[in-house]
């Protein structure tokens, strides 16, 4: 049996290399894990090819690229980040992890990091492809710098309610619950489809929704336009997801 | 050395609630530097969640932790301190070499990863999803990752669960290592034998509130076994409502070997 020096000599590593470090671990875990997989780019993938490919019946493909880029922040930054915050909970991760040098504030923050990396790859990947398919945006500068901006809000605000529901809920009912979520905001939260499409009747309450202001926001904006209410109702929501995680989050389960 | 110095831990009168639910009802404990303290009691005495604010993850309801004199939670203590959680701890998909040179890099000094993972036996699984691994392998593998970061105090919330006997063994070989090293180890168990065996001070928790201590000697001093002196300062599962009232001498047991809780824990030591 090997004997091993135990003697305590305490230190932490910096705190930029813990983040970092974190980071790349969960983003590891993540693209190693087939159903995240699935989430993160499968399905946005399926989506894109059957648009192009399927006569119209999806839209039009200008509109259809873009509103499978916000779907691709929709399923990493709101399902993925719940049902592994939800597991990590579960399996005492979080409450090993806030024990370490990394701690909460650390692991949140290695957390965004591994989420800044999964959407970049995600987007850069599927722009790629519809690109490639055929997809010609017509940007301006003003408009991508807003069409970043709305990703950066959407992730956040998916993030934030991600982690209510992850800090509140046992795993397995995260994992059901942020599952229905998802399918039933692609499908009805003018995601994917533009809210134009919708019954007049639902529409007003449709454009409240997180997800129908990045969908929209994000189809204006490979328009070459600009709209001002996504920003708006995705701030509003930031905040109240932001509030509530921050105070309904429990690192135990 | 100043008296407060001689202690790696100091839980003083500590509240602790989940809800409305009462957890920990005036606990008062020490456990001295490189020593090892058993923190012996019941599924749902308070184990857990004594170790859950000696950690700072629960904010007590009352009363005061000083871990290695720091107050649970700094960034600095974090770096002292190491944790194996009851719960398995880890990532169901990560392997047991990827968990431990992740969890290596938190820190400034960790111990050689490969010389952990040759010391645990942990090699032949190392590059086995944590998921993968039989319970034993598991703990083998949250106990290294406790200890990686070269802590000055670790808490140990029940290592030992699940463990066939070699693998116990081989574990309570490792404590000791650990107290002649110089760290300062809180143990909880309800393994009786374990307790005897390792434990420098023994405290036995029951709902909430330490009902007796002091070193296995002086619990069983009157002939008893430790296991005996457990079951008299514990109450049988659903055997009595409510928790033992902070600083009743009155024991389940009512017999000799009692110290009433934060009265004579410090000196009770070796």
């Amino acid at each position: 049996m090997t004997t091993l020096d135990f003697t305590p000599a305490p230190g932490a590593a910096p705190a930029a290399s813990r983040v970092v470090r974190h980071g790349l671990m969960e983003a590891r875990l993540l693209v190693r894990n087939g159903e995240q997989l699935l989430l993160a780019l499968i399905i946005p993938l399926g989506i894109l090819v059957v648009g192009r490919f399927a006569g119209g019946r999806l839209g039009a493909f200008g509109e259809l690229a873009p509103s499978v880029l916000a779907l691709a922040v929709w399923s990493s930054g709101f399902t993925s980040v719940a049902i592994s915050t939800g597991f990590e909970r579960r399996y005492g991760v979080l409450e090993r992890l806030a024990a370490t040098p990394l701690g909460r504030s650390g692991l949140l923050a290695g957390k965004s990091v591994a989420l800044v990396v999964i959407i970049i790859d995600q987007l850069a990947i599927l722009g790629l492809v519809a690109a490639a398919l055929g997809w010609r945006p017509a940007y301006t500068l003003f408009s991508a710098l807003v069409a970043i901006a709305l990703v950066i809000l959407a992730t956040a605000t998916f993030a934030s309610l991600a982690l209510l529901l992850a800090g509140r809920l046992r795993a397995e009912a995260t994992l059901g619950l942020a599952n229905l979520i998802y399918v039933v905001l692609l499908a009805g939260g003018a995601l994917v489809i533009p809210l134009a499409r919708y019954p007049a009747a639902v529409r007003p309450v449709v454009e409240l929704l997180p997800t129908a202001a990045l969908g929209e926001g994000l189809r204006a904006a490979a328009a070459g336009q600009v709209l001002g209410w996504p920003l708006l109702v995705l701030t509003a929501w930031l905040l109240v997801a932001a509030l509530g995680a921050w105070k309904g989050f429990r690192w135990t389960s | 050395m100043p008296a407060s110095d001689a202690y790696a831990l100091v839980v003083d009168h500590l509240t602790a609630r989940y809800g409305s639910r009462t957890v920990l009802d005036g606990l008062s404990l020490r456990a001295e530097r490189a020593l090892l303290t058993a923190v012996l009691g019941p599924n749902g005495a308070g184990k857990t969640t004594l170790v859950r604010c000696c950690t700072g993850l629960l904010k007590p309801a009352a009363g005061t932790v000083s871990v290695l004199g720091e107050g649970p939670g700094s960034k600095h203590l974090a770096s002292r301190v190491g944790l194996m959680p009851q719960s398995t701890g880890a990532w169901s998909g990560v392997r047991a070499r990827e968990l431990l040179r992740y969890l290596a890099g938190l820190y400034a000094h960790p111990i050689d990863v490969d010389a952990l993972i040759s010391r645990f036996g942990i090699a032949a699984y190392a590059k086995t999803a944590y998921r993968r691994l039989s319970g034993g392998q598991q703990q083998a593998v949250n106990l290294a990752a406790a200890l990686v970061g070269r802590p000055e105090l670790v808490f140990l919330d029940e290592p030992t669960a699940g463990l066939d006997p070699r693998a116990r063994r081989s574990t309570w070989d490792l404590l000791r290592e650990l107290r002649t090293a110089g760290v300062s180890v809180v143990l909880t168990t309800h393994a009786m034998d374990e307790a005897a065996e390792l434990a420098d001070q023994v405290y036995i928790v029951d709902r909430g509130v330490v009902t007796a201590a002091g070193t296995v000697p002086e619990l069983t001093s009157d002939g008893r076994d430790l296991e005996s002196v457990y079951l008299a300062n514990t109450y049988p599962p659903g055997g009595r409502g409510g928790v033992v009232p902070p600083g009743a001498s009155t024991a389940p047991g009512g017999r000799g070997g009692v110290v009433p809780p934060g009265a004579s824990t410090a000196s009770a030591g070796p």
